[in-house]
């Protein structure tokens, strides 16, 4: 266990803050480092007890107190943070690299004026051994959807979108209430709250057929949360039904696309997998389309009804030969 | 963290940095406050280590050497303009875009370093607000085991083996790495690297990556070339399995398959068995992938042309037949396509 490692940047970040900030509220203090008003008291306590050799009154850091702010009155020679280590000028370099060559994110030019003074303020330029492209895999449809979205969200317009659920293999039309873009994994999804829905969906660039920028305000009611996007878009619901099939090494691929409740390695590169799925329909496509390269071995039902389609399908092609 | 070692090393910071002299360890155990409690000469010296090796874990830079050739012993500390942060001054526009920056990540290694940065920005002065939303946000996870230690091995410049899995391949096989960048490209992470067995550069998607990744030989042998555009490298690779569009004429029954439907255009209608339909054209990139994509629509989706096509769904439609009939066990494989571009290693 290192709490230090949390605690002491901290610390040794808060008289530089303060210094910049005199008289700063103490709560505002405490957002901006994630803590509660409590510990940051408690960290301002600690400082107050710091200085320089000979401890003495005039060698201390010392605060003034007025009401709830505070502000820095001897600063014992900490004035300006610690630069920043390889990992932490690594993320942000990387991360502002990335949005520099993703036009249509944030302005490029304001992006490249960054980069160039983190550079410059983090002294030594590291090699960063990671790079990120965050274009997605999109057509020029898909971009002009998302030139008329992003003047939604910008503008706070609601929108009349045509939507295919792939889920369902349904095209419907609905209105939305924007709230922002979102860029993950490699494509693109429009965050809004459904007002047939009546929930915040997020909707992917390339299934929106066509959108139309509504003449009203977007208003998505106050309890429309942003997705938490960090454990990744699709969390497993355990009201869905849980298919079990064997994958043959050719399709081990659907185990990396689709998310998986478990994956078991056979023999001979095949994979036995669990795997969850809110509509039926989907599912007996996805298999369909797989052939033989997969096995369903539970439900019984959902193997039925691959091999009922399938049937009719050969059946009906023959058909159309014949005529 | 205990306030007495906190306070400890907030103070042993501020001695060092206010000192142009090198200070012995005894010198500093007789200033710092908090030492004269360490019970014996052992305590104090593993207290100091420890404490030590804390503020270089932090990125502090701990200067070691002698006032005088003559000093028997070495001393500590920490020189002003290598410990500062140095000037930054950023407009709003600027701040925003450091803001969307460290809220990039959704990774266990970078989001809390992004955290680290931020941190220090703000100490600098820098206003970062990360309350207003932005227009259009990114989000780039790193979910793989693989990801940790592989960037570890890259910063390192060290050779990697690991055990890896090519698409559609039945065996594992041991690949000897010297990396040069790890990549994301459109959602997926590969290792880009001199591949040791194949003696050319290579890309491996981490998600393919399996067991554990061992370091081979030591830290900095590994030499990146400068000239290489790791970003492109990856797209190029994928991009060689891209041929081109071929157009199909397909049969679709009336109010089904939309998924397909929004991507064609219709150019007649007809009955199939009684049943009513249109007749449509649709461009298709991918042969494989497009014979599997309209192959799940089953008896929906007719192929008309071209023949290949017709053939291939076909295919797929009687492996799935034969994967349900079969009861020895084994599915007999037909060969499906792949939706994404792919390493070829």
């Amino acid at each position: 266990m290192r709490p230090a490692t949390e605690r002491l940047p901290r610390l040794l970040a808060l008289v530089p803050y303060l210094i910049a900030r005199p008289g700063i509220l103490i709560e505002e203090a405490a957002q901006d480092f994630g803590v509660t008003p409590k510990q940051l008291r408690r960290d301002l306590e600690l400082l107050w007890m710091c200085g320089l050799p000979g401890y003495g009154p005039g060698d201390l850091i010392d605060l003034s107190f007025e009401g709830e702010t505070v502000t820095v009155t001897f600063d014992a020679g900490m004035r300006r943070p610690l630069r920043l280590t390889a990992a932490e000028a690594t993320s942000l370099v990387v991360a502002l690299r990335a949005l520099a060559d993703t036009p249509g994110v944030v302005d490029v030019d304001a992006v490249q004026r960054t980069l160039a003074k983190i550079e410059a303020a983090a002294g030594q330029a590291h090699p960063a051994g990671v790079v990120v492209g965050l274009s997605a895999r999109e057509g020029q449809e898909t971009a002009r959807t998302r030139d008329a979205v992003r003047a939604a969200v910008q503008g706070r317009r609601a929108v009349r979108i045509r939507y295919y659920t792939a889920s369902r293999d349904a095209i419907s039309e609905r209105t939305v209430d924007p709230m922002r873009l979102l860029l993950l994994e490699g494509r693109s999804y429009l965050e809004a709250w459904c007002r047939s829905a009546e929930r915040v969906s997020l909707f992917r660039l390339d299934r929106i057929d066509e959108v139309r920028v509504l003449d009203e305000p977007a208003v998505p009611p106050p309890h429309a949360q942003p997705t938490d996007t960090s454990e990744g878009l699709f969390q497993p619901d355990p009201s869905q039904r849980v298919a079990r099939l064997v994958l043959e090494p050719d399709v081990r691929w659907v185990a990396e696309y689709y998310p998986m409740e478990e994956v078991t390695e056979l023999a001979d590169g095949r994979l036995r997998v669990l795997m969850r799925y809110a509509d039926t329909s989907w599912m007996v496509r996805l298999l369909l389309g797989l052939g033989g390269a997969v096995r369903v071995e539970a439900p019984a039902d959902l193997a039925d009804q691959v091999v009922e389609r399938a049937a009719e399908a050969l059946r009906r092609a023959d058909h159309l030969l014949a005529t | 963290m205990a306030t007495a070692r906190a306070e400890r090393l907030v103070n042993l910071v501020l001695c060092l940095l206010s000192t142009r002299q090198y200070l012995t360890a005894d010198r500093i155990r007789a200033i710092v406050p908090g030492y004269a409690d360490a019970p014996s000469d052992e305590a104090f010296f593993r207290m100091f280590e420890r404490d030590k090796a804390e503020l270089r874990d932090l990125g502090i830079p701990l200067e070691t050497g002698r006032n005088a050739l003559a000093d028997p012993v070495e001393g500590y500390r920490i020189a002003r303009r290598d410990y500062e942060l140095g000037d930054i001054d950023l407009e709003p526009d600027e701040a925003a875009a450091v803001g969307l920056a460290t809220r990039l990540w959704d990774s266990p290694e970078l989001t809390g370093a992004a955290h680290g940065a931020l941190l220090k920005l703000r100490a600098a002065g820098v206003d970062v607000d990360q309350a207003t939303p932005a227009v259009v946000e990114p989000r780039v996870r790193t979910s793989e085991p693989a990801f940790a230690p592989l960037l570890a091995a890259v910063q390192a410049g060290q050779v990697v083996r690991f055990g890896y899995r090519g698409q559609s391949s039945v065996q594992v096989r041991e690949r000897t790495v010297e990396p040069w960048g790890v990549v994301s490209w459109r959602g997926r992470w590969y290792l880009v690297g001199h591949d040791r067995d194949r003696a050319a550069p290579r890309c491996f998607r981490l998600s393919r990556v399996l067991g554990e990744v061992r370091l081979v030989g030591r830290p900095g042998a590994v030499q990146p070339p400068v000239d290489v555009d790791l970003l492109q490298f990856v797209a190029r690779t994928g991009a060689d399995a891209e041929p081109g569009t071929t157009t199909a004429t397909l049969w679709v029954a009336e109010d089904r398959a939309h998924g397909l439907r929004r991507r064609a255009r219709t150019v007649g209608s007809r009955t199939v068995a009684g049943v009513p339909g249109d007749l449509v054209e649709i461009d298709l990139d991918l042969p494989d992938t497009a014979a599997s994509w309209i192959a799940g629509f089953g008896p929906d989706v007719l192929v008309l042309q071209p023949d290949t096509l017709a053939r291939a769904v076909r295919e797929r439609l009687l492996g799935a037949l034969a994967a349900r009939l079969d009861h020895d066990g084994s599915a007999h494989p037909v060969a499906t396509g792949h939706l994404t571009a792919e390493e070829r290693a």
